[in-house]
């Protein structure tokens, strides 16, 4: 029975984090080459939309989660009809994970010496071609490192959503090994979610170490 | 300049581009600088980096841009593939003006002129094969013709074996081989080179520019390059203009520039390739005779303007007495005898006039430096 409330949080958990770092990677890169380029001397440049777009940005990256996924209850019974279980925790986790993802991006594509962005402008590259063959391709060990760092973030995230209800390890940790002073099953779920951020850290650097050339 | 078959630019779009009216010298120009001026506004208001520029640079010529670092090089460079945006004035490629060109043109533009860079720009992510590749790939060149293409260059530069190696095992030499194929991947009429050499060692830099000059010749492209080397210049451009605070203050075929320098800056520019007086006579000179055997120190220039290197034999029998050669060399540039000697001249029956007079028979410019014991 233990085993298996325990191998439920696990999926739970494994499907917050999974989705919502899913959604929030293929969000986070599009605002993340918008917030690049559209920024001054940039090739989409416009100034006053990439200072909007990253208030709008640190705006959500300064609201702690456990807040944010409070006041973001009606919003999420508005998108998924429920505030309880995994589904209603993808939201928020979701909401805080993309413009978290995005400025780590961001710094990634940042870094691209500026000569290469000239040269294929250079060369006849179109902007779309600067961005798709030139800004992505080098940024991406950067931007596996940062995916890395985000996956990690939302499972401490995931477990605060544990707390509303959500499911998962945070849930488990908290409810029986919390409330219930039940330390074998604090220390299994601690070991649980060491070994999982483990296995996701190794794999991440090694990825982003076999993507880096330079 | 070569002979080799003049490439044009064609762009399509252009059939209907007003063509300016000019003199029928220029109107054969390929690339033409009018009234340019550049403007950068800066931190502490506007700084012009470049002024009322007007150059004409003609087909199958290697021109060179010299200057000191801020004297616009780069600025001027830019203009020519609208990665720079002139303030004022024109750019005429062809005769055709490119400052308003939309995106459509300027990509067509800019496929018909290659760049090369000092820090050589490569992509780190990408192989050298994937580098040269990546300029026929945006322009949609199918897969076939790419490879034959892209072999064909990686040959031309010397880079047959090193296709799937990244741009960090490379050497710098080997890079800039690399930008130099990338460059020449859309056949462009113009090739610009921006301080091509100046991260490469001496060795590295001449293989570069024997490159240069061999791709100007079997190509016959408009080689334009910036540099703050005169050496470069001296090693491969027909023509230069010496550029400082953004304004021209020499031009002319190298051999003129180096043999007569002008200004103050070509002068300075020069003057690690001119052989100065050594450190320890320059102290001991002085302007008037100390004792009856001190010896006449001379400095012969010889401008280029005479083809023919001077006859040491003739030159020192009229001068008469005993003729010492302190220090000195000539050279050839464009078949044009270009140096000079500096020589001590002791015992000479001649006043130090008449000594200038007869060595100036030998020499374009003749110049007393002073005397030494």
């Amino acid at each position: 029975m233990w085993f298996d409330r325990l191998l439920q949080g696990f999926i739970d958990t494994f499907l917050m984090v999974g989705v919502s770092s899913l959604i929030a990677l293929l969000a986070g890169i599009p605002l993340a080459v918008f917030l690049v380029t559209s920024s001054k001397g940039g090739i989409y440049e416009a100034p006053t939309l990439n200072r909007a777009l990253g208030a709008f940005v640190n705006l959500f990256r300064s609201i702690p989660f456990l807040i944010l996924m409070v006041a973001l209850i009606p919003f999420t019974r508005l998108i998924v009809g429920t505030t309880y279980g995994v589904w209603a925790a993808v939201v928020p986790l979701t909401i805080a994970a993309t413009p978290f993802f995005a400025r780590i991006a961001e710094v990634s594509l940042r870094e691209v010496d500026f000569g290469l962005i000239e040269a294929a402008q250079a060369m006849g590259c179109r902007r779309w071609h600067i961005v798709w063959h030139v800004l992505l391709p080098e940024a991406l060990p950067g931007i596996v490192g940062g995916f890395t760092i985000t996956l990690v973030t939302m499972i401490n995230s995931s477990a605060m959503a544990g707390a509303i209800g959500a499911g998962g390890l945070g849930d488990i940790a908290y409810r029986y090994g919390y409330q219930r002073f039940d330390s074998q099953i604090m220390l299994t779920v601690i070991v649980l979610l060491v070994v999982l951020v483990a296995i996701i850290q190794l794999g991440g650097d090694r990825l982003a170490r076999g993507l880096n050339k330079r | 300049m070569t002979a080799a078959t003049q490439l044009r630019l064609e762009i399509p779009e252009l059939k209907n581009a007003r063509h300016t009216e000019l003199h029928p010298e220029l109107n054969r120009a390929h690339v033409r600088f009018v009234g340019l001026g550049k403007t950068y506004h800066g931190q502490q208001g506007p700084v012009a980096a470049l002024h009322g520029i007007d150059l004409a640079i003609q087909h199958g010529e290697v021109f060179g841009i010299i200057g000191r670092s801020g004297a616009g090089k780069s600025s001027l460079i830019r203009t020519i593939n609208r990665l720079e945006q002139p303030s004022t004035g024109r750019v005429l490629i062809d005769q055709v003006d490119i400052s308003e060109f939309d995106e459509d043109r300027l990509v067509a533009l800019r496929r018909r002129i290659g760049m090369i860079f000092q820090h050589f720009n490569l992509m780190s992510a990408k192989t050298v094969w994937q580098n040269v590749e990546l300029p026929l790939k945006v322009a949609g060149v199918p897969k076939d013709q790419r490879e034959k293409k892209v072999r064909e260059l990686l040959e031309l530069v010397g880079l047959q074996g090193k296709h799937a190696a990244y741009p960090v095992q490379l050497s710098g030499g080997q890079k800039q081989r690399v930008g130099i194929a990338r460059a020449l991947v859309h056949d462009p009429a113009i090739l610009l080179c921006d301080e091509a050499t100046s991260a490469l060692d001496p060795e590295t830099t001449q293989s570069i520019l024997g490159l240069l000059r061999e791709i100007n010749q079997r190509l016959g492209l408009t080689i334009v390059l910036i540099t703050h080397e005169m050496a470069v210049i001296r090693d491969i451009c027909d023509r230069v203009v010496v550029l400082e605070h953004g304004k021209i203050v020499e031009q002319g075929p190298v051999w003129e520039v180096f043999g007569n320098p002008q200004h103050e800056v070509s002068k300075t520019l020069l003057a690690p390739l001119q052989h100065a007086l050594p450190g320890e006579l320059q102290s001991r000179l002085r302007p008037v005779p100390p004792s009856l055997d001190a010896a006449l120190v001379l400095r012969l220039q010889f401008t280029g303007s005479a083809t023919d290197e001077p006859d040491l034999a003739a030159l020192f029998s009229a001068l008469g007495g005993r003729v010492r050669l302190l220090q000195g060399g000539v050279e050839r540039i464009q078949g044009h005898a270009l140096g000079q000697l500096l020589l001590a001249v002791t015992g000479s029956p001649f006043d130090a006039e008449d000594v200038c007079q007869r060595a100036s028979q030998w020499a374009q410019q003749v110049e007393v430096l002073g005397y030494v014991v």
